[in-house]
């Protein structure tokens, strides 16, 4: 049995589903679990974040098959939900020209400690906004939205996953709220060092599909870029293009090229370690021949590496061995703060997997569950 | 003018049919917003778009602008689209 520091607080998962959320709450030691839902029965939930400024707000991006796109707020942990006031929405066009409409708010990021209710958002079609009032309302974030070179790098609807482009990966340097980075699939990684004013592509040393220009933003799909908690400087990222690794203002390096070959290391979610620059955990998935986007070989598994990305280790233990075509989608996989940290990943197939010894040994603690988005692990007050 | 609301948006309004007052459609929309409010923005986008899956008619009749002139004696119908299956 896992042992687990004196001080750790019950978390809650909040697992955001095509079909509504729901929240798994589980006791100190992680081993019992209780499924309370559904909220939003029926809505598309993109995900489901916790303010961990107060631990008690929670915001959750929906919208339903007929209706357009909101974000919902609830100050008491989910018992009760009130609607933004003013939804992520783009500027209105001038008469004559032709403007974009969100589809739906993908990603949700709680800003830095010392910023009191703001919050950013990333939409598909991509776009970037800030709350500056706990997600009552919102703001497009007009250098990037309204900028022709940005909306170039965007691409259109066509250039993007298949449900819609995405702007996620939205990231808060802990020691500067001016350092802001996210990515765009497709359109790449991006970095502000002045809380969002001006912006710059970080792509050297990042590979694109075969054939196609590495300097052009464009060419370029992060899957989910996440930052270390404990080395603000290092980055770790899950690209259409393998895993990399980038430290300071340096150049990517593909750590991925250390994956077996067999397994490859294409994906879609990264987890890093709360405390531990060098250990990541991703979950790779079939991205030959057509895409097929399920565990290669149906044998789904979590890779993790403990010394940068010099070599990776195989984790299944636990996981079904054979005839699982499940996958994880890029927000469906995370990680709480307590030691051995908890391991956490919901599945296509409505599944959810709890790991309580960094990966070791996975469990089952939910079955039936519409195609899982997003899974958050939240210590909530 | 009668207004009727189809079930999904009916956690706004909390019944079927509403008053509606606006001499165009899309007065009709702020006025409803103004009453229910963020019931516009899940039938509108930010464009002004009354949005794919979702149709408006006028007295039987197919609503595809805001700019659509209404009088009092009008019914405004909202539905979900039957966009296949």
């Amino acid at each position: 049995m896992a042992a687990i520091q004196n001080n750790a607080r019950p978390l809650t998962l909040l697992v955001a589903t095509r079909k509504g959320a729901w929240f798994v709450h589980g006791d100190a030691a992680r081993e019992s679990w209780r499924v309370e839902g559904p909220h939003f029965l029926g809505h598309i939930v993109s995900q489901v974040m916790l303010d961990p400024r107060d631990r008690r707000t929670l915001l959750a991006a929906t919208k339903t098959g007929h209706l357009g796109p909101t974000v919902m707020r609830s100050t008491d942990r989910g018992q009760t939900w009130q609607e933004a006031k003013r939804p992520p929405a783009f500027a209105k066009a001038p008469a004559g020209e032709k403007g974009r409409s969100v589809d739906h708010t993908f990603w949700l990021t709680p800003g830095h400690r010392d910023e009191a209710n703001v919050w950013y958002a990333g939409t598909s079609p991509q776009g970037f906004f800030r709350s500056n009032d706990g997600g009552v309302t919102w703001d497009p974030c007009s250098p990037i939205n309204d900028d022709t070179t940005y909306r170039k790098w965007m691409g259109t609807v066509q250039d993007g996953t298949p449900d819609g482009p995405k702007l996620h990966s939205i990231i808060v340097d802990p020691r500067n709220s001016a350092h802001l980075i996210f990515g765009m699939s497709g359109g790449g990684v991006h970095e502000s060092k002045d809380g969002g004013r001006t912006w710059r592509p970080i792509l050297e040393g990042m590979e694109t599909v075969e054939g196609f220009d590495a300097s052009e933003p464009t060419f370029h799909d992060p899957h989910c870029v996440r930052l270390c908690p404990s080395n603000p400087d290092r980055l770790y990222q899950q690209n259409h293009c393998g895993i990399y690794r980038r430290d300071g203002d340096g150049a990517w390096v593909r750590i991925g090229n250390n994956m077996p070959k067999d397994v490859g290391d294409i994906g879609f979610p990264l987890v890093v370690h709360p405390r531990d620059d060098k250990t990541a955990w991703v979950f790779p998935m079939d991205g030959t021949t057509v895409w097929p986007r399920t565990s290669p070989g149906g044998k789904p598994a979590v890779y993790a590496t403990r010394d940068a990305g010099e070599s990776w280790q195989r984790l299944d233990g636990g996981l079904p061995s054979s005839q699982a075509w499940w996958t994880v989608k890029r927000q469906a996989m995370t990680g709480d703060a307590q030691d051995p940290v908890g391991l956490y990943f919901g599945t296509t197939g409505g599944e959810l997997w709890v790991s309580r010894d960094e990966g070791r040994q996975w469990t089952c603690i939910a079955q039936h569950l519409p195609e899982i988005y997003a899974v958050e692990a939240a210590e909530m007050n | 003018m009668k207004v009727l609301i189809p079930g999904a948006l009916r956690s706004y309004t909390g019944r079927g049919e509403v008053d509606g007052a606006g001499v165009t459609l899309g007065a009709v929309l702020v006025e409803l917003d103004r009453q229910y409010m963020g019931i516009r923005f899940r039938i509108v986008d930010e464009q002004d778009a009354i949005r794919r899956h979702i149709r408006i008619f006028v007295n039987g009749e197919q609503a595809h602008e805001l700019s659509q002139p209404l009088t009092a004696g009008d019914e405004v119908v909202i539905v979900q689209a039957l966009s296949g299956g």
